[in-house]
């Protein structure tokens, strides 16, 4: 089976259903890609091209948006994507909670 | 058109409602009437008998109208209240609101009833004779469009967000089309989910009411010193909070969200609805769920006839009143607690199914059950259950928009 699926029509992103080493083959849309470094289950590939700025669809929701361009079959982590969440959400010091706009 | 038939063995209640158990509750009002309780459920816990109750002396509304809820729940048959004799908790009220129903109902107060011993034997005999009493209860057919399934997860990990989690979101998706009543909650699981959820809202007034409910438990954790905005765990392969928290999200499916209901309130239409378990008002009484079986309470006082639970690192418990469905996420732990674990979400992973083949295993075995196969934990006699203190506001009309 594909090491890699997609969890809902419109995501981006693939999700690892099991580890795979750096040199390890994907086949995402017709096209093998060959992994770079060893990914772990749970972990995401970009199931096609996303320029900077691009949500990241998983479950076909936002969960954050690419800081750099990123190929097909790439690993989609932390070094490329950020939270568009955590930024709107402050703690002052007296633990209130704000939401910015 | 005639709604599809989920079993011909309900039970039905003075309310209209049907139940798919017909359960005795043994219901102690204070810790003080824990062991007595107790003592009159034990010999028969194996016979449809759950122990239930409230620990605290002090009168709280809440958890007056949460057992209020729960001894007139449709899978409940007689009830039967302990009390000590001297706590604030509103026995009279709530014997009365069970009497109202017509459900065999009894009180035994220990500082009248002569004590430990006397009150045990007492008790189990009411519970004998109320038990060949309700083998006569008349069996009925209930629809789909008569069922009100809630969700939970707990003992979450890397796995729960790709497996079990989305397969009861497809689970929900058949309900819901099928004019079923479901029920997701934790809000402060949802952190992150809001804008999505809103948009999924049917008023744009439901959407700004599930948005404040978020935004209030951010608030409340945040003041607990336990709500944690930092990225998820990144090693597992999550990487931004919401992120991690559509992984929870997923559990409701895709439809349209109907409503907002706070513990106890009992919707009154099929479709989807958020269960808001945060207190309003000021932070007080501690967690708003000090553990997985305070939610599963208040999604059965929410009339849920059954609970579909989803675990990765695996959980045991089942609960009082409403059998609890295991949808296990990791198959590593499917295998090491298999007696303990009703569907294998897990073979998702494997490639040996897909969520909507999961979704539909959960759909079926739901029927099975309703039609009344024990689940592993009913099996097992997991009867947990436990209520604390809080504190809400009523929801307005604007949380219900479909009811008009």
């Amino acid at each position: 089976m594909q090491p890699a699926i997609r969890l809902f029509p419109s995501d981006n992103i693939l999700v690892l259903v099991r580890s795979l080493d750096a040199g390890d083959e994907v086949l995402i849309e017709g096209a093998v890609h060959i992994l770079k470094a060893s990914l772990g289950l749970g972990h995401k590939i970009a199931a096609k091209k996303i320029a900077i700025g691009d949500r990241i669809l998983k479950y076909g929701a936002p969960i954050g948006s690419a800081t750099a361009e990123i190929q097909p079959g790439e690993h989609v982590h932390l070094h490329n994507m950020k939270s568009d969440y955590l930024p709107t959400f402050t703690l002052d010091k007296g633990c209130e909670f704000h939401k910015n706009p | 058109m005639t709604p599809p038939i989920l079993t011909s063995n309900a039970f039905l209640r003075s309310d209209g409602r049907k139940g798919i158990r017909n359960i005795v509750t043994v219901v102690y009002l204070v810790e003080c009437a824990h062991h007595v309780s107790r003592e009159i459920q034990t010999p028969f816990r194996d016979q449809g008998v759950h122990l239930l109750g409230f620990s605290g002396c002090y009168p709280n509304e809440y958890s007056f109208r949460m057992l209020r809820s729960l001894c007139t729940h449709p899978n409940v048959g007689a009830v039967l209240l302990v009390s000590l004799g001297c706590e604030g908790f509103n026995r009279k009220g709530l014997l009365e609101a069970v009497r109202a129903t017509g459900r065999p109902a009894g009180l035994l107060v220990i500082q009248q009833a002569g004590g430990t011993r006397s009150t045990i034997r007492s008790g189990r005999d009411w519970v004998s004779k109320t038990l060949r009493e309700l083998e006569s209860t008349p069996r009925t057919t209930m629809a789909l469009n008569e069922l009100v399934v809630g969700t939970v997860c707990g003992g979450s990990d890397g796995t729960s967000g790709i497996t079990a989690n989305p397969a009861i979101g497809r689970a929900f998706d058949r309900l819901v089309s099928e004019e079923a009543c479901c029920i997701f909650e934790e809000t402060g699981e949802l952190i992150g989910c809001e804008q999505i959820m809103v948009s999924r809202a049917v008023t744009p007034e439901l959407g700004r009411i599930l948005d404040e409910s978020v935004v209030k438990a951010a608030r409340y954790y945040a003041t607990l010193g336990h709500g944690s905005f930092a990225p998820g765990n990144a090693d597992g392969g999550l990487t931004t909070q919401e992120e991690k928290s559509m992984g929870a999200y997923s559990k409701s499916g895709s439809s349209p969200i109907s409503g907002l209901i706070k513990p106890g309130d009992v919707p009154r239409k099929g479709g989807l609805y958020l269960l808001d378990v945060v207190p309003d008002g000021e932070v007080r009484f501690g967690f708003p769920n000090i553990n997985d079986n305070a939610e599963i309470a208040e999604l059965i006082a929410c009339g849920s006839h059954v609970i579909l639970f989803a675990t990765g690192r695996g959980s045991v418990v089942g609960s009082a009143i409403s059998p609890v469905i295991k949808v296990c996420a990791n198959p590593e732990t499917f295998l090491n607690l298999p007696e303990d674990m009703d569907v294998n979400a897990g073979r998702i992973l494997e490639g040996e199914s897909n969520l909507d083949q999961v979704g539909d295993e959960i759909h079926g075995l739901i029927k099975r059950i309703a039609d009344g196969q024990p689940t592993a934990s009913e099996s097992l006699n997991h009867q947990e259950f436990v209520l604390g203190y809080k504190s809400f506001e009523p929801v307005g009309p604007t949380c219900h928009p479909t009811y008009q």
